[in-house]
């Protein structure tokens, strides 16, 4: 039996991270993430984990003892936000590089500057390019259920990479809400132990792990970390299928919500989408036929499947909660342009940046975004395609 | 035991050779010298900032080091070892593992002094059981003799170049060693190559058998940086003892303790006259220079003693 609990998205990661009874969690505190390590250092302790709590001086270091701990052979995770992840960034890479299974809760917040503690998704944006897998939430549900699936995902043969699991701070961190959760034993039988294949405390073998990697050999590792990363998506598809036999909570790469019809759709990611299903009934129960893909799966990019459930739409927006300066349009918008391009040039697409730095975003935001969509097939012209919403100008 | 040299020299080598380290470098004498302190039965996992050590004894796919090695970055040696270290306690807690291993890190000035300052201050006060080492030749020399804040004041290095203004570096060198002591850890100890390495045996023994973490100040001179004749490692080792330069002593729970006296306390110029990096120092009407870091080192030596209590 499921256990019905109601917890704040900080609190279910934490509560994942004890049901999981890592070997190491190695943290440094950072608004709106700092409640991870919090609970988790209660949980040490009051003797409810057997955990080794390493309470870092940085978020460099804390990445750093996280990559020496995976590689010693322990399961390890962390928590961070925002201008913590921007200082893990070296390490980011690092950990990935080195195939390193390390779990990381980002709990989503703007990058400075100017300091800003609340919720948009550049900091995890920014890491996008960083080996990792990067897994969405909507709500602390998923969240929660992220986290545990994340482990499995990571540690996979085929895969064996760092896997970040993101939300949205304050909006889901900090949000108390009802939701089921496993019970420890399940937790435990569906992570599983951790054996890695290497390790340094691997007493039949010693190993070295971070060489020197020159010309004749440096490439070939970046091919099999590539492959690894493509690996990931089948990988990622079977661990929601065992996940879903447990909970019967069925998870995909992306949600599709009433888009097999729909005219007009946004790509959206985390906790927005929940606003925006609610704009998407409105305008069913008024006959228009709106659609919403919500991202789950960021890093490997989804784009097969994505081109096939966005094919049939006339006009897409695609909302970014990051600017990337390029001058022409966010991370999200360049991804999916990029999939759409040469298999489905008919659809309209436009690109938002919405809810920087924590600005509220509300259903009027939302609707003026569908409804741009329907004056977009119903004259045919696309405009801007590199648009704000909610923001004074 | 009494420390025997034939005997510990018969002790399997844990550094192969093979590496690419230069002839005449104190670094590889000095890595093997602690890890000859490594009960021949115990592991130990090696982890090493990113320097002349890493990139020359594990090129892939050739490794030099016997035991299990780590090497992330350039300023993050203490807390990539400090994590694999926490890995082992949990790991031992639940009963995953049997064996005993130790832990050491390796930096260059430039990884600890420096830019690894704060994680190797992090590591040491978490309370790791640990053994951090400095091989400190006083430059960042795997980028090509740059200064420190460990270069010595009027060395000639290349962001501290001698030329018609100004006489090499401006500054004095930093007292890492007295840093890491403020830290209050079981055992800090500073020390060089010296003819039966017996002192940075028995350190290093302290150092990777006492609990909790140890900091290891190892003067290891690069003759590329420093401009010596490769043949003169020892000699130029020595002269920094026997100068006071380079002072042999540890902390060993907060009691400062002397390891060496000269005999005869040699004048600075000494050691600095068979080195090229302070070669424009004996031009003509720079004596005075010299005279400064004499009046510099006498200073320094004399608080030493002090602190270890032992007469002026």
């Amino acid at each position: 039996m499921a256990i019905r609990e109601r917890l704040s998205g900080n609190e279910a990661i934490a509560v994942a991270m004890k049901q999981i009874n890592p070997d190491v969690v190695a943290a440094f505190p950072i608004t709106p993430s700092t409640e991870i390590p919090q609970y988790f250092s209660q949980f040490v302790s009051n003797g409810a984990v057997q955990t080794e709590f390493v309470p870092v001086e940085s978020e460099h270091s804390a990445m750093s003892a996280c990559i020496g701990a995976q590689a010693a052979g322990g399961r390890t995770m962390t928590a961070t936000s925002a201008n913590g992840l921007a200082l893990m960034w070296e390490m980011l890479y690092i950990a990935s590089s080195s195939r390193l299974p390390v779990t990381l809760a980002c709990v989503n917040r703007a990058l400075s500057g100017p300091l800003n503690i609340h919720n948009d998704h550049s900091d995890s944006m920014g890491a996008r390019d960083s080996g990792w897998i990067q897994l969405y939430s909507e709500n602390n549900q998923e969240a929660y259920d992220n986290f545990i699936q994340a482990v499995r995902i990571g540690e996979h043969k085929d895969v064996v990479l760092p896997v970040m699991v993101c939300q949205d701070g304050f909006i889901t961190s900090h949000a108390v809400e009802n939701l089921d959760l496993l019970e420890d034993e399940k937790v435990k039988a569906f992570v599983g132990e951790y054996n890695p294949e290497h390790y340094l405390l691997n007493t039949k073998e010693q190993i070295a792990v971070g060489p020197l990697d020159l010309p004749n050999y440096f490439f070939e590792h970046r091919r099999q970390q590539a492959q690894a990363m493509m690996n990931a998506k089948q990988v990622i598809l079977d661990v929601a299928k065992e996940f879903e036999k447990v909970t019967g909570r069925k998870y995909d790469l992306f949600e599709e919500y009433k888009l097999s019809d729909a005219e007009i759709a946004i790509v959206i990611i985390n906790s927005t989408a929940g606003t925006a299903k609610t704009v998407v009934d409105e305008l069913r129960e008024k006959g228009i036929k709106a659609g919403l893909l919500k991202i789950r799966v960021f890093r490997p990019f989804p784009q097969e499947e994505m081109v096939a459930a966005l094919k049939h739409v006339k006009a897409l927006a695609v909302m970014d909660k990051a600017e990337a300066f390029s001058g022409v349009g966010g991370p999200l918008f360049a991804d999916v342009k990029a999939a759409l391009y040469g298999v489905a040039d008919g659809i309209k697409v436009i690109n938002y940046i919405y809810g920087l730095g924590g600005r509220d975003v509300k259903a009027d935001n939302i609707e003026l975004v569908y409804n741009e969509l329907q004056n977009i097939v119903k004259t045919g012209q696309i405009g801007e395609t590199y648009r704000y919403v909610g923001v004074r100008e | 035991m009494a420390y025997n040299l034939k005997e510990v020299m018969e002790k399997p080598e844990r550094l192969s050779g093979g590496h690419r380290m230069c002839a005449g470098c104190g670094a590889p004498p000095a890595v093997r010298g602690i890890l000859r302190a490594l009960k021949p039965e115990d592991h130990a996992v090696i982890g090493s900032a990113t320097g002349c050590l890493e990139v020359s004894t594990f090129i892939y796919p050739y490794t030099a080091w016997k035991d299990s090695f780590i090497h992330t970055a350039f300023e993050n040696a203490g807390a990539t070892v400090s994590g694999a270290e926490a890995a082992y306690v949990a790991m031992k807690r639940k009963g995953k593992i049997d064996d005993t291993y130790k832990f050491i890190a390796f930096g260059g000035d430039g990884g600890t002094y420096d830019i690894g300052l704060q994680s190797l201050s992090g590591a040491m006060e978490r309370g790791h059981d640990m053994v951090y080492v400095c091989y400190d030749n006083e430059a960042y020399m795997n980028t090509g003799i740059q200064r420190s804040s460990s270069t010595p004041k009027y060395s000639d290095t290349t962001t501290s170049p001698q030329g018609s203004v100004l006489p090499g570096k401006q500054q004095y060198k930093k007292d890492l060693t007295a840093v890491m002591a403020a830290h209050n850890i079981p055992y800090v100890a500073q020390t060089t190559l010296t003819s039966n390495f017996k002192d940075l045996y028995e350190k290093s023994e302290k150092a990777i058998y006492k609990k909790g973490p140890a900091f290891l100040n190892v003067l290891a001179p690069c003759p590329r940086g420093w401009r010596y004749e490769t043949p003169d490692l020892m000699n130029i080792c020595k002269l920094a003892m026997d100068t006071c330069i380079w002072p042999i002593f540890e902390v060993e729970e907060g009691v400062w303790k002397l390891n060496y006296k000269p005999k005869k306390k040699l004048h600075v110029s000494e050691y600095l006259e068979p080195q090229g990096r302070f070669k424009h120092l004996f031009k003509k009407g720079n004596e005075h220079l010299i005279e400064e870091i004499q009046k510099d080192v006498d200073k320094k030596w004399e608080d030493l003693l002090r602190k270890c209590g032992e007469t002026i």
